[in-house]
């Protein structure tokens, strides 16, 4: 018999946050946010430990990052901590088996059923995510206003 | 080796009248073909026609060597799972008229290797489905208690009940975002019947199943994307199943 | 160190899982009061550098900036060890992952852990 290939979709399919509703692109948002904390998390720490240094190592840290460019940066990351932490709270509370309905007789045509209260992918998970993009984009108007109005 | 599937549809559009639409289909021979490629057919069809009954008719009229797996033609026996532009669907379950469009693709689903053209390996999937113990397990059996049956109240049943409608499509298993790229993963199907064992209350193999599930490749790759039930055509709601099942794990069940 | 280290790869995902949740939520909290540890101040004067100094003295502040380092050294690399272990399967790969994902968190913790003894007594 020829070799199958293994038709996975791999990394594209994954990353593709379309075609399978908010639930999707919250995960790949979340996946997204996550991995731009952590590549945040290591560049803070790298430049915060300039204040070793002395006074004139972290004025010179602070005028590479208090830059248009840098507040911008600082901007996003704001948003991303803000959704990384409502939508990881509503995954959690999920993952503990709560808000995710509860089990009952599925009815015809099935995929209606799905949206309902009962179903896992019912409205309140889809309020929360929605929340999370709300606040983020609420904190990330604040952070603007803090960085820029200074 | 990962395919690379086109499923863009083309940009330039055909001219077609209302009552008949371009059926794309993927076509890979392992013995002859490096790569899927796609034949194009115009199929005539009417309000009611579903995507299977458009496949049937290439291979009944155009060309016979279409590769297609279909039984029952009313969604109970989870043999026509494909690809449907772009989104993991079953052909019986689907008209051309909700796609509401001209041009229809159907591929292969993915996350399971290819045999031919829209014919797939489900080998992995049962077998993941065999290791979750997909069975009552307990000591007594109904024999030896005395009563007919083991007793279950509607209440019950209902815990379990919409789980196992599961028909083993393996839509879920294409749509899940963890199978695109985990070769070993569980994946929602074996997930979600490992729970409709563990919530039957006939069932006396809760330790064992949560002990098979609790590894790297198990329940914990799943991050509740929720694509396997927006595209299950049963409501089994595997994404239920899973959050429910690794509640046991995390303590909020006992 | 090698059998602890070994001790340490073997711990069931769930045990792992639950580490991830539990700094989850303590760094928020900690995070938290980072962030509005900022904001005592006008943000530009907030970092200055006697400011900054001033606030790495005060031990509380300096031992909360610890917890908050390794909670999310924690959390993110054990995300990003998920993450890979994900795309590619194989049992070496899977070792390195793990064992990498884990000198990962120590290098962080230990780097950042650094700046905030130093900088606490006095060193910069």
């Amino acid at each position: 018999m020829a070799e199958r290939i293994s038709n996975r979709e791999g990394l594209r399919g994954m990353a593709n946050p379309t075609r399978y509703g908010l639930e999707r692109v919250a995960y790949w948002l979340q996946r997204l946010s996550g991995l731009g904390l952590l590549a945040y998390l290591i560049g803070h720490i790298y430049e915060t430990s300039s204040i070793v240094n002395g006074k004139v190592a972290w004025d010179k840290m602070l005028e590479l990052t208090q830059t248009t460019q840098g507040h911008l940066l600082l901007t996003l990351v704001i948003g991303m901590c803000v959704f990384h932490t409502a939508n990881g709270i509503r995954v959690m509370l999920g993952h503990g088996g709560i808000g995710v309905g509860k089990p009952g007789q599925p009815e015809y045509p099935y995929d209606k059923s799905q949206r309902s209260a009962m179903g896992s992918l019912n409205y309140k998970q889809r309020l929360c995510i929605w929340v999370s993009i709300a606040l983020s984009a609420l904190a990330m108007m604040y952070g603007m206003a803090v960085l820029f109005g200074d | 080796m990962v395919v690379e599937t086109i499923s863009k549809t083309p940009e330039v559009s055909v001219p077609i009248s209302s009552d008949s639409i371009i059926l794309r289909i993927s076509r890979f021979n392992s013995e002859t073909d490096s790569s899927p490629t796609f034949a194009e057919f115009k199929v005539p069809v009417q309000k009611w026609t579903t995507v299977l009954e458009a496949i049937l008719f290439v291979k009944q009229n155009l060309d016979h060597s279409v590769a297609v797996r279909y039984s029952c033609r009313q969604a109970s026996c989870g043999s026509c799972g494909m690809q449907i532009n772009g989104k993991p669907s079953l052909a019986c379950y689907t008209k051309i008229s909700e796609l509401n469009s001209n041009i229809v693709t159907v591929e292969p689903m993915h996350n399971f290797p290819i045999i031919r053209d829209l014919a797939v390996d489900f080998k992995q999937m049962f077998a993941t489905h065999k290791k979750m113990k997909p069975y009552i397990m307990r000591e007594d059996s109904e024999l030896t208690t005395g009563t007919k049956e083991f007793l279950q109240t509607p209440e019950d049943v209902e815990k379990y009940l919409q789980f196992s409608y599961c028909i083993k499509c393996g839509l879920c298993n294409s749509s899940c975002p963890t199978m695109a790229t985990d070769a070993s993963f569980i994946g929602p199907q074996g997930l979600a019947q490992a729970y409709r064992y563990v919530a039957d209350s006939r069932d006396d193999g809760k330790k064992e199943r949560l002990k098979i599930i609790d590894q790297s490749h198990g329940i914990w790759r799943c991050h509740f994307a929720g694509s396997c039930s927006h595209v299950c055509p049963k409501g089994v709601d595997p994404a239920m199943a899973i959050q429910l099942l690794r509640g046991y794990l995390l303590g909020f069940r006992k | 160190m090698a059998w602890q280290f070994y001790l340490v790869i073997k711990m069931r995902e769930s045990i792992i899982m639950k580490i991830h949740y539990g700094t989850a939520l303590g760094a928020v909290a900690l995070v938290a009061i980072h962030i509005l540890f900022r904001m005592t101040q006008n943000f530009s004067e907030s970092l200055q550098y006697q400011n900054v100094i001033a606030n790495y003295h005060l031990l509380p502040y300096a031992l909360m900036l610890e917890v908050v380092l390794i909670l999310l050294s924690v959390h993110g690399f054990n995300g990003l060890r998920v993450i890979l272990l994900e795309l590619k399967q194989g049992i070496m790969y899977e070792k390195m992952i793990n064992y990498g994902s884990i000198g990962a968190m120590a290098a962080l913790i230990a780097y950042g852990s650094r700046t905030i003894l130093m900088a606490g007594i006095g060193m910069s």
